[in-house]
């Protein structure tokens, strides 16, 4: 359980936690729990993790409405700050050579049958120079990101 | 109110915290830089800048000059595709078109012209006025946009615009520009750049055109009778298409 909670802490969305408890062997047969992937880069998300998993899409919502309609700009939450630490390289997407949200967003979206999907229209590539680059890189990682000029599906 | 007594206020927001942290202390400077006319930013500490929000102080304007050489449209063009994200489609009627490259003849005299027509970020946009949802609108500067979180694709806005300046996105979209969502189902046209005059740079069209060497596109605040575009409006006769209409357009021409 200890380690489970670790694992936990390391992403910032997921459902698993209101399912409860651990899968047991007797719920096997069930769909996988969710396992969003670890952060590309950085320790710390912009608000806690609990409060993340569950507000995240109220932060955006709110303050995507500021930015177009009021042109205020350069605030605490940022699509583009999610792709810049969350978006993550996976050999099932493009076969690896781009970072992207899909592998962060989708896991819990698919599991709790979550159809909004930001990425119909914003990329979910990760482009250098998006987001903020204050957060440190992971050891021995490339820092720099492979734009997406082709099928930047994200998500 | 102290320092101390800020920290036990668990809901404040972590932002407004540092900001009040500030401002109690004062001694934290508080940057504030002017980027460009109408432009502050203000930056406390090491938090991120923000800007903003516009107001209706400024007015944005453009100041076409229709009589320079035709070739430098195209420059204009594939600065806004390269800048937006679009073009490259295989369907000319039905592509999605920002900005496009329109000649004109008077049929009495012969004389031409060559001029580019975006939208024209009217003061009373009628694509506003039509639209059923609230995703056509107009900020505080007089910036014309589609919200395309909440646009549904009725097209109500494209058939009320006598520009005929919008377009609807019929295809998937993919390799879309960070500060440019585009997506199917929705209507798009010309932004002016926002994303970039909020930054205090001048719309891609425009700096494309002026680093080529012309002065043939001018951007400003129509507002402020200081700047360059204002000047040259009230020192050149302007037209602006279809001024009958009434809508006010913010882009004037020079030469049609």
């Amino acid at each position: 359980m200890r380690s489970a909670t670790k694992f936990l802490s390391l992403v910032v969305l997921g459902f698993a936690i209101l399912t409860g408890g651990l899968a047991s062997p007797a719920n096997a047969g069930e769909v996988p729990r969710p396992n969003p992937a670890k952060a590309f880069k950085g320790t710390e998300c912009v608000e806690p993790v609990d409060v993340m998993r569950r507000e995240h899409m109220n932060f955006l919502k709110h303050q995507r409405d500021e930015t177009l309609r009021e042109g205020i700009r350069g605030q605490k939450y940022s699509l583009n700050q999610c792709i810049d630490c969350h978006a993550v390289t996976s050999p099932d997407i493009m076969g690896g050579k781009v970072r992207t949200l899909k592998p962060f967003c989708a896991e819990c979206h698919n599991y709790a049958a979550v159809s909004i999907d930001c990425f119909q229209c914003h990329t979910g590539a990760a482009v250098p120079g998006i987001g903020q680059t204050t957060s440190p890189l992971p050891n021995g990682h490339p820092a720099v990101a492979v734009p997406a000029t082709e099928g930047g599906t994200a998500q | 109110m102290s320092t101390n007594n800020l920290n036990t206020q668990q809901t404040v927001d972590a932002a407004k915290r540092d900001f009040l942290k500030a401002g109690a202390k004062a001694t934290a400077a508080v940057a504030v830089v002017t980027l460009a006319p109408g432009v502050t930013l203000y930056s406390v500490g090491a938090k991120a800048a923000v800007t903003g929000p516009a107001t209706s102080e400024r007015r944005w304007g453009m100041l076409i000059d229709a009589t320079a050489p035709e070739d430098i449209w195209d420059i204009a063009v594939d600065a806004c595709k390269t800048e937006q994200g679009w073009g490259g489609g295989n369907n000319p009627a039905t592509d999605p078109q920002w900005i496009r490259k329109v000649s004109v003849k008077d049929p009495k005299t012969g004389a031409k012209a060559t001029l580019p027509v975006m939208c024209q970020h009217c003061e009373n946009p009628p694509c506003v006025d039509v639209c059923p949802t609230g995703a056509s609108m107009q900020r505080a500067d007089g910036i014309v946009l589609v919200d395309k979180h909440i646009c549904i694709g009725c097209r109500y806005c494209m058939m009320a615009c006598p520009y005929a300046c919008r377009s609807f996105v019929h295809e998937n979209v993919t390799g879309q520009k960070p500060h440019m969502p585009r997506g199917k189902g929705t209507v798009e046209s010309c932004t002016l750049c926002v994303h970039r005059i909020d930054k205090g740079q001048l719309p891609a069209c425009v700096e494309a055109v002026t680093t080529a060497g012309s002065d043939a596109m001018l951007f400003g605040d129509l507002n402020d009778p200081n700047s360059d575009i204002s000047r040259a409006v009230s020192k050149y006769v302007t037209q602006r298409i279809r001024q009958d209409l009434g809508v006010e357009p913010s882009v004037h021409y020079r030469g049609i």
